[in-house]
Formats: C-alpha cells, structure tokens, sequence
C-alpha cells in the first residue's frame, strides 16, 4: 500500500460551509498557514440552501431591537437551556459579522436609506433578518468563498502562489482525526482524508483542527438535509476524546414540501410566513390560533384581524401564531394532521396566494416560487403549498468552551457552526444559524490561530495512518457483503420511525435496538467498483460515523424525560425545570455510546435581570430563582 | 506548499463521437432565421439596384430615402438636396440608394441581435446550444474584422437620423397626391407602421440602454437617467421581435410603394 | 403510476467509456436525479453522480440530458414520454473523472483571475449605505449558483478546447460585470475583461442565456453591457476623451 501524500498546515479546517471558511479566513489573517477540507465542491455546503436571512440586531429597521433583545429572544427560542454565555456573545457580534460580509462584496437588500434590510423570522422580536430575497445563504457562502479568493490574490501578489497560505481542498473527505502524546499535552497531530475524485488518500500533519462539518440530518428519512449530513464532526470529535451535548435536540422545520415523494423534505423557507403567509386545515381554518403555548400567550396574537395588523403595524399589535418558534409550529402541524385534517398528502395547506399579490410574491419569494414551479408543478401565486414537518437542524453538537470553541477535553480541536453544540439549547430560532457561523467561525478560526502560535506542526503516526487506511480500504476486498446504500435507507426508516417529532420509551428502545442491529450489518458491508469518484465506497465510509451519531440521539432522547424544543415525549409531556439544569453528554466508550448528566451554568444576574421573574419562573426552579436574588412567592 | 498529485486524476473529455445528443429540432430555428434573413438580403439587393419605383407622391421607400442624388425625383428629395449628384458606372446611374444603404445595413450588422442571428444561422457557430460547430478555429469578435462590431453604437447614432428622416416621411405623406395636408391613405398608415417600427427597434438597442443609463454606477444619483435606462430596458427585452417586424415592415414598407409606383395596385386613400 | 423507463448513461472514466443502458422504474412526480439515485441504489452502487440539495439551488448536478445541459434535480421525468429512451452524459467541456462527474476546477482557476472587491479607502464596515435600485443589477447575477452549465455550453470554448487560456466564460465574465456596476467597487476591470479573460470570445449568441437554471439574463444583462463599457474604455474615442476630461476636471 503506498502511503499517503503529506501535506503540513498550522491549522486543518473541516468543512467548507460558512462556520468554515470563517474560521479559514481568520486563521489566515492572523497570517497562518491553513487548509480548508469540503466533502463537497467549493461553494456547494449546505450554507447555500439557507434562504431566509441571518439575524443580527442591528436595528435598521426598528430601532429598539438591540443585542440584548436579540439575547433574550434565543433564550426563549431554546427554552432557557442555552448555553448563556454563547448566546450574549453571538448576539453581541452577529452585527459586526454581518457589515464585515458586506466590507468582502455582499450585496443584502437594502432599506430606503441605505442600510441593509431587516425581515421578521419566528421568535424574533423585531424584524432582524439580513438577507437578499431567499437566498441569503447563497449571498454568505459566495462573499466568503470570494473572500477567500481575494486572500489568495493577496499571496499571489506576495509569495507568487494563490495557495501559499490558504488551499481549499475540495470533494476530500476527512475520515481521522489523529492525536499523539499522552495525558495533559495528548494533542492533535494530523488528519487523515481521501480525496472523493480519485479514491486516494491524503495526510495533513497540522496541531490545530477546527470541525465546521454541519449537521447530521441526513439520518432521518424526511429531511431537508443533503447527503453531507452523516455527522462526520460529531463522531470525528467523540473519537478523538470529545464529547456531545443535547443530541436529542433535533429541530423538525414544520414547512417542508410533502408532494410529489422525490423532494418529499425540500424545505419551504419560513419567510413565507413571515412575509404573510398563513397556515390552513383541510377545513380552511388557521389552526395555529389554538396551539399558542402558555408561556407565549402574552406575546402572540389571538384574533385573526391582530395578527393582520401586525405585518403593516408591528408596533401596537401582536404578532400571528404562524410565526411561534418551530417546534410549536411542527408539532401543531402534526397533530392536526394525526386529526384527520390534513391535506391531501398529509400535509397542511401553506397559502401566499390569497395574501400578496403575484409579483410581490415572485419578488419577495423568487426562489420558493421556482422551487414549486419546477419540483411539484405548483404556483404559489395562485395555489396553496402543501408543507409538512421535515428534519432541519441539530440544536446539540460537539461540547465547546463558549469564548474560544475548543472542544472539551481535546488538545488542538475546535469546533464550529451547525456541528458545535450550546448555542440554541433546545430549539433554534429561524436566521440564529447563519450568525452562529459567522460569530463562531470567527471565534474558532483566533483561537485556533492563537493555540498553535510557537507550536510546530504535528505529525501524524504513521502506524495508525496505515491502520486506518486498510480499515477503510476493507470493504473493497469482501468477497460479498451488505450494500451500503440499504443500510443507510434502514438506517432513516429507524430514526423517522422511532426517533422522530414525538417520542416515546418503548420506540426508542427498539430504535437502540435497530441501531444496534445496523452496526452489526454495517461492518459487512461490502463495496462494488474501484476507488474513483465511488460514493457507494463513500457512503460505507459515512456510515460508520452516522451510526456512532443516530445511537447519541437515540439514547439522549431516551434519558431526557421531559418535552422540550425539539424534544418531545408522549411519555412525558410537560417542560421540567429541573432537567432544565441538566446537559446530556454523549461520550463514546470502546464501541458504544454513554451518556451522563452534567450541570448547565446557570446565567449571571446581569444576563437575568433582562427577564422579569414571572418569565424565569416559568423555566426555572426556586433554588436557581433565589440564586439570581429573586422573590419567589411560596407555591 | 506543494500542490497535490494525487487530487482529480488528470483526464480528458468525454468523447462521444457525435455533434450532438440533441433529440429535439434545434435545427429548426437557425434554419428557419437562414431563409429569411436570406430572403430579405435577397429582397433588398434586387430593389437597392433597381432604381425605379421608389417614390409616387407622397409615399417614399424607406430603402431609397432620403434620395440624395441629382436623378431622384423632385419630391423624393430631402428639401431638393442632392449631394451626391450622379453616378455612372459602366453607363449605368448608380442607385441613390446605394449611397445611403450602408448605414441602416451597417446598423443591423452589427446589431448585437443579428450577430447572434446570422453568427448562428449563416457562420454555425454555434448551430444551436451544444450542437457543435464545423469550424477548427475560433477567436470570436477579437480581431480584425470582427473587432469592428464594437463600433456599433456609432451606427446607432446614425440609425438615429435615418429614423428622423424617416418619421419626416411618415408625416409628409399624410398628404394627397397633389400635396394637400389632413389626407391619410394606406400608404400613410404604411409609413407610419415603419417609422414606429423603426424608433423601437432603435430605442431598445443595447448601446443605446448603454449610452442613457446602462454605464452609470449609481442609478441613484441620476434619476433621470435611470427612469430612460428603465424605459429602454423593458424594450430592449424585446429587441429581437422589433428587429424582426421592423426587418419585414421596411420590406413590405417598400414592395408597397413599388406596387403603388409601378401602377399596379392604387394607394387607396381613407380620407 | 409508476412504469419502467430505458435509461442510456454514460460510463466510463479518462475519456474512455460508453453509454450503457439501465431500465428502471419511475414513479410520479420524479426527476431525473431521483431516477439515477435508484439506478445506484439497486443496480450500480458505485456509479458516480454528483448532487447536494436536489432542489435547484446548489448547482451540483450539472449534465446533459439527452443533449442539453441541465441540472438533473430540475429535469422532471414528466417531461419525457414514457417509451423515450433518457441519455445522460456528462458535461461535455470538462474533463470526466468518472461517468457523469467532471473536473470543474477550471471555472475556479478563472474565476480567481478577476481582481476581488475593492471597497473605498477608510470605508468601515457598518458605514456601506447602498440604495436597493444601485445593488440590483449585480443582486441579479449574485443569483448565480455556480452550476456552469453556461460555461459548459458556451462554444468559444466547448468546441474550442484551445481557446481555454484565452477565454474565461460567460460566469466569469458576469462576475467582473457584477464589480463593475457594484456601487461601492473603485477598480476598473474593463480592460482585464477585454485583453485578459477575454471578453471579445462572445460572439453573444446567447447559449449561456439559454442554459441558465437561475434564468439570469447573462448575455443581455452583463455580457452586452460589459463590451459596451468595454467600448467605452477602450474603441469609443468620444466616452473615451469624456473620461479623461472628468478625471482632470475632478481631480482639481
Ligand atoms: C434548506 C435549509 C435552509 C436553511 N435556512 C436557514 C436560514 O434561513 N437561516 C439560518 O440561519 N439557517 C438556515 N439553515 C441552517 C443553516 O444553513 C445551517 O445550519 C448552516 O449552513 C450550517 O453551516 P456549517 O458551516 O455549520 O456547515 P455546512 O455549511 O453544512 O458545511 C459543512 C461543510 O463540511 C464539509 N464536511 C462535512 N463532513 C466532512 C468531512 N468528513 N470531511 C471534509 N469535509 C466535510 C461539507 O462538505 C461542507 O463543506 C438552513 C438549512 C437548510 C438545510
Ligand atoms: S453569449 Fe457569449 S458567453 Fe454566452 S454562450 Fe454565447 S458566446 Fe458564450
Ligand atoms: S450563470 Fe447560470 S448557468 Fe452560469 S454558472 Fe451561474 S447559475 Fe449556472
Ligand atoms: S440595434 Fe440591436 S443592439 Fe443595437
Ligand atoms: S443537487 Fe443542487 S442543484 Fe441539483
């Protein structure tokens, strides 16, 4: 077997995405080496599918938006199980992040004098959302690959070659993270990768890593999630000693497309809603009037006419129970449509046409009303969409440090965007993802800069290099086996089926089971074809790691006996403040995956003296509450 | 750094042996632009030369106007100016409207419609979208002659005067044969067609959206402009259907005072 | 209503291969992406395909279907008849790395040529105020997902493999139109268009037009408008001696 070809970078990026190349370019401009890995084509991440906008307070368009309202917004959004520190530095930085997109070429929309537009979101409380009609994560995804080209042109004026101080390597997938030494200095010492094209395999000798590898969505059936999402990260960072947090957190977006069955999961962004599209039964009724929760009733609309004042006159109304944060809305759709009244392909009606006219609708919404046009033969200038819950985003992720994003208990790894963990506690807010890159890319990319400062590269070991290639390579030589792609396909049967929107003990249970059972099968799996450009072989790869991550989810979502965001028990209907204290942490022992309890810091008083108590109360217990120096009366 | 060896393993195009997979008829279209491009020039290269039947008061050809030599007809002329007065060549005067043809010829030759109409139907090149093209070499417009295609604008201009004249035209024959204003016959509506026809293919022509608003910056600054580069925007998305009508409205424009000329049918008059 | 459909794909690597033919079930509502993912799943895992968001928005799956570039997400199975034998091939300017995946770095050496944004001096990020009728132009090519499919059809080059150096392709070229009207961009690039990327290539024939998923108007929007303020810079000597008066007369 030939070895691998070496490469030598202060710092490995994996993943190309917006948490990404944010951190790539910090670490370049801190004037260190690094190597940016894309599973897919430079430019091609998931980032690009967002199309809503970003959030960010800058108050161009209401001026009493500010970080703190942004701040207490995601805390409610995540139903207080943030982790608080990242959530006051995210909505401190999100709108420095976003003028610097804007300083790198972005062309937002604008207000009328000039500034970038702001849009509502659900869960937001003034209109906050940058963006450039529905495709804002496009709008991001270009400025910061051409950000990239622009510091590349910079190296080419100064050292003769683009690639001097920053290379994108596209379609190479990393597969090991590698550490060496022992106990305390035990550190990052290189990561293993193939390049998709050719099926070889390649070694980076680096001391720092930063994983921005998304999500892992795509182990669910109905998902708006590309084949990317196999969780790559999360099980990269378990493997090297990391651990997860809050996994059962999984967010169902409540508007995917459910017709026709290819795209069944295609997401219909939420600025549909937004923009004054309302939700309907079979009956023609907006039913969302009858699930505003408790703890949001004084914040929404309860007649149809407020809540159709609010899109001309946010001031003086309440805004409409579309617009609630995503779990109530899925789990509202679900339950109507559980109800028998749903639409004809078990979804509930979605309708602009009735609201806008058609050439606000084709300019506000180009890309939605394409996306009907061509996928389901629908316009929604003139018909209803029908929409339904589909898989959309994981709140838990890789556990970081909040101010520096280093992985816990991992020497050298950092960890950022969708893959990291703690920012939105139980449930995101739509637009809380795109600034989550940008603050904490940014934040991952300095202090990986920062950590390898002095430090000469690592070098990968050898011996564990060749035993991880022949690992990978074992599928090949099988004589006959399982086929990747069916275990995969049972794999999102078993996570849609048992794992999904609601759960219950027995079905998770068996879902381990299953899980279990896929483990098995998949260490037999068997790879046709040769090692170029073979995403059956791909696949075989991903799945080892898919599986690691399904199992996190599995029995997180087991042990967490309380509903909550994107979490919730038929067993266990209600909030419960005392897990409200608690992180799930998933860390991996030899082949299985173990889960404790670990304390949530509790906010300090500054950061709690944005809610009033009445607020708290509905979160938190008495000892937390007499801890901020709240009067709690006696129950 | 090193770059990497082992990436894309260097490789070729896909050869598929044939000029197209295409199962459509796209060779419908060039085929159809060919015959009537074809069918003009053809037209329009017989009538430039036969040096009759061009005017019959009040009516003009837009192909023989303005008529600027010493053989035009008394009426024909633009206000009896006659610079070029007569030309023989082998005893043979020299159609008028050979002097003048260059320019609405030069205008719609470099037209940034009839490039792409006669690049694709007459030079192949392409044929049609991913039906390859017979030719080994191609440098496109960045050399002699071709390069000459960026003088278009200045044909514009020049379009421009050919338009006024025209619209002169139009308006002189809303007169009876033996001048009197108020009178309109086919002709005249005729005319009129032609000169409508004729500002708009102009008014939507890309150097033109260029010239009033297109090479701005800040559209926010020159509201004027901005509200003209609008305007012409919104025709220059039809720029190829005014090419064309206006294309078979300057020929029908002229076989109709042909016919009116010769004799062979009368210019009916409305009122 | 789902029935069994002939497809014809090519196989094959290094330029050497052939089309092979699959029947395979299609199901209502399908399209082509969908079909070829079936094809894999059961009857050749190893065939390579690449794709991302199956909704039209990543530009991934770029080919040709039965001879027309597309992206195979958006090629609906309904707009074929049922007995029509389905061709797909790979793009056909870039090299195959294998069956329908090509090696697409051209369109990034390129498009690393054209000179970044070049924002004012001393402009700070939070000071950019831009009206929404100034940024629209460009917003319009911003819409671009990088499928290159325009790349892939233009013929300057897809029939012309020579002129690879010279010319960099209509997405490229859109991007030095997008700097060019982005009102907050102080570079000229109207040269480096012409002698350097190669402008005069186009001969705005309009298949880049034609091909595009986004629907940008490419040819009409920002090609045409690029050579004219070509024009302007470099052959109209009236724009040109303009420019030079009111650089002198501002620059006092
Ligand atoms: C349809 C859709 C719409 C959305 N809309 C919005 C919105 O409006 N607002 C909002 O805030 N959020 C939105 N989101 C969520 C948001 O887009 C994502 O959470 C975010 O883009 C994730 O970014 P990331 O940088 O973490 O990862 P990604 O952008 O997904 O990038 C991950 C990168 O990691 C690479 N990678 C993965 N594994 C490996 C490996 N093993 N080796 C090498 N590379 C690897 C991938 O190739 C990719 O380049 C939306 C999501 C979807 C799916
Ligand atoms: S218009 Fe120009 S760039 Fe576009 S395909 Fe034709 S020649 Fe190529
Ligand atoms: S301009 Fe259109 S065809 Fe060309 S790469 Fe962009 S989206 Fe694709
Ligand atoms: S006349 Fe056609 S573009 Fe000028
Ligand atoms: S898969 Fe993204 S465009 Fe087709």
């Amino acid at each position: 077997m030939p070895t691998p070809e070496r490469f030598s970078y202060d710092v490995v990026v994996i993943g190309a995405g917006g948490a990404g190349l944010r951190a790539a370019i910090a670490v370049r401009e801190a004037g260190k080496s690094v190597a940016v890995l894309s599973k897919s084509l430079f430019g091609k991440a998931h980032t690009v599918m967002a199309e809503g906008g970003i959030a960010a307070s800058m108050a161009n368009v209401n001026p009493n938006d500010g970080w703190k309202v942004h701040f207490c917004d995601t805390m409610r959004g995540g139903k207080f199980l943030n982790h608080y520190r990242m959530a006051e530095l995210h909505a401190q930085e999100a709108p420095q992040r976003v003028w610097e997109l804007e300083s790198w070429g972005a062309l937002f929309d604008r207000t009328k004098d000039g500034k970038i537009s702001q849009r509502n979101f659900g869960g937001h409380e003034y209109p906050r959302l940058a963006h450039v009609g529905d495709r804002t994560g496009l709008e991001m995804i270009r400025t910061l690959q051409q950000r990239v080209v622009a510091l590349q042109q910079q190296d080419k004026a100064e050292f003769g070659d683009y690639e001097a101080r920053i290379k994108v390597f596209a379609e190479c997938s990393a597969s090991d993270i590698f550490m060496s030494g022992d106990g305390d200095s035990r550190t990052v010492s290189g990561v293993l990768a193939y390049w998709r094209p050719s099926g070889q395999f390649i070694t980076f000798d680096t001391s720092a890593v930063v994983i921005a590898t998304g999500g892992i969505g795509k182990s669910f059936k109905v998902t708006s999630n590309s084949w990317e999402y196999t969780g790559d990260g999360h099980a990269l960072a378990m493997l090297a000693g990391g651990s997860l947090v809050n996994m059962e957190f999984v967010q169902f977006h409540p508007t995917g497309m459910v017709w026709p069955p290819s795209v069944k999961g295609i997401l219909v962004t939420e600025s549909v809603r937004g923009d004054g599209g309302v939700l309907t039964n079979s009956e023609g009724r907006r039913f969302m009037f009858d699930y505003i929760p408790e703890v949001f009733k004084d914040k929404y609309a309860t007649t149809e006419e407020e809540a159709d004042r609010w899109y001309t006159d946010p001031d003086n109304n309440k805004r409409p129970p579309e617009l609630l944060p995503r779990d109530e809305v899925a789990r509202a759709i679900n339950a109507e449509v559980k109800a028998g009244r749903g639409s004809p392909h078990g979804g509930v009606f979605l309708d602009v046409s009735k609201r806008l006219p058609a050439d606000v609708i084709k300019a506000k919404l180009p890309s939605m009303w394409h996306q009907f046009k061509e996928l389901a033969d629908v316009d929604i200038t003139l018909e209803p969409m029908e929409v339904g819950p589909t898989c959309h985003y994981v709140m838990g992720g890789v556990e970081v440090d909040p101010d520096t994003e280093a992985v816990a208990g991992v020497n050298g790894v950092f960890c950022a965007g969708e893959a990291a963990g703690g920012l939105h506690g139980s449930n995101r807010l739509g637009g809380n993802s795109l600034s989550d890159l940008l603050v904490f890319g940014k934040r991952a990319g300095d202090a990986a800069a920062d950590f390898v400062e002095g430090r000469t590269p690592g070098a990968a070991p050898e011996a564990e290099i060749d035993a991880a290639v022949e690992r990978w390579l074992a599928p090949f030589d099988v004589p006959a086996g399982e086929n990747p792609y069916t275990i995969q396909h049972d794999l999102q049967q078993v996570m849609n089926d048992l794992v999904g929107i609601i759960r219950t003990e027995s079905e998770m249970e068996e879902a381990l089971r299953q899980i279990d059972a896929l483990k098995e099968r998949a260490r037999h799996i068997k790879v046709e074809g040769g090692r170029e450009y073979n995403p059956g072989w791909h696949m075989a790869i991903d799945l080892q790691k898919q599986l690691i991550v399904s199992e996190c989810i599995a029995r997180s979502a087991l042990t967490r006996q309380e509903s909550r965001g994107g979490h919730t028990r038929d067993d266990f209907p209600g909030m419960d403040p005392e897990w409200r204290k608690v992180n799930l942490i998933c860390r991996l022992d030899g082949d299985s995956v173990k889960v404790t309890r670990q304390a949530l810091p509790l906010m300090h008083e500054e950061l709690a003296s944005l809610f009033d108590t009445g607020e708290l109360s509905k979160y938190m217990t008495r000892e937390e509450l007499t801890a901020l120096g709240r009067e709690v009366a006696q129950a | 750094m090193s770059t990497s060896v082992t990436g894309i393993p260097q490789g070729t195009r896909a050869q598929l042996g044939v000029k197209t997979l295409r199962t459509d008829r796209w060779w419908l279209q060039p085929l159809v632009t060919f015959l009537a491009l074809l069918a003009f020039v053809i037209y329009a290269t017989w009538r430039a030369f036969e040096n009759e039947y061009y005017f019959s008061e009040p009516l003009i050809s837009p192909l023989y106007s303005p008529c600027l030599s010493t053989s035009c007809p008394e009426g024909a002329t633009l206000f009896g100016w006659t610079p070029f007065g007569d030309w023989y060549l082998g005893g043979l005067a020299i159609s008028p409207a050979l002097f003048i043809l260059i320019f609405p010829l030069g205008f719609r030759m470099t037209c940034y419609y009839y490039r792409k109409a006669y690049y694709r139907a007459f030079w192949q090149s392409p044929p049609a979208c991913a039906v390859a093209e017979p030719h080994r070499k191609y440098t496109g417009e960045t050399r002699f002659p071709l390069i000459i295609q960026n003088s278009h604008r200045y044909f514009f201009y020049m379009g421009l005067i050919f338009n006024v004249i025209l619209t002169y035209d139009a308006i002189i024959a809303f007169r009876n044969a033996q001048g009197e204003w108020g009178h309109v016959s086919i002709g005249t509506l005729i005319l009129v067609a032609n000169a409508t026809f004729l500002w708009l293919y102009s008014l939507s022509c890309h150097s033109c959206r260029n010239t009033f608003g297109g090479r701005l910056k800040h559209f926010s600054q020159h509201p004027v402009r901005y509200w003209m580069w609008s305007k012409i925007s919104i025709l220059n998305h039809s720029h190829m259907r005014y090419a064309w009508i206006s294309l078979i409205i300057v020929a029908g424009t002229d076989f109709y005072v042909r016919e009116v000329a010769a004799g062979a049918i009368p210019n009916l008059y409305l009122f | 209503m789902s029935y069994m459909a002939k497809f014809r794909l090519w196989r094959g690597d290094n330029g050497s291969g052939e089309l092979t033919d699959y029947d395979v079930e299609v199901n209502e509502g399908e399209v082509v992406l969908d079909v070829l993912h079936r094809i894999q799943a059961t009857q050749a895992n190893d065939l390579a395909i690449r794709w991302n968001c199956k909704a039209g928005k990543c530009g991934s799956c770029s080919a040709e279907v039965n001879g027309r570039p597309r992206l195979m997400c958006l090629t609906r199975m309904n707009t074929f008849e049922e007995d029509e034998v389905v061709t797909v091939t790979p793009l056909r300017t870039f090299p195959v790395i294998r069956d329908l995946v090509t090696d697409v770095s051209f369109n990034y050496e390129k498009a690393r040529e054209v000179p970044a944004f070049s924002p004012p001096e001393g402009l700070e990020p939070g000071d950019y105020r831009m009206q929404q009728v100034d940024v629209q132009r460009s917003q319009e090519f911003r819409k671009c997902i990088e499928c290159f499919l325009c790349q892939n059809t233009c013929h300057a080059i897809r029939d012309h493999e020579e002129n690879e150096k010279a010319f960099a392709g209509p997405r490229v070229l859109m991007r030095v139109a997008e700097l060019d009207m982005h009102p907050l961009d102080t570079k000229d690039r109207r040269e480096i268009a012409q002698d350097e990327l190669g402008l005069g290539y186009c001969n705005i024939t309009k298949c880049c037009t034609e091909v595009c998923p986004e629907h940008i108007q490419i040819t009409d929007n920002a090609l045409i408008p690029m050579k004219e303020r070509v024009v302007d810079k470099k052959y109209d000597p009236i724009t040109w001696l303009g420019s030079k008066i009111r650089t002198r007369s501002s620059s006092k």
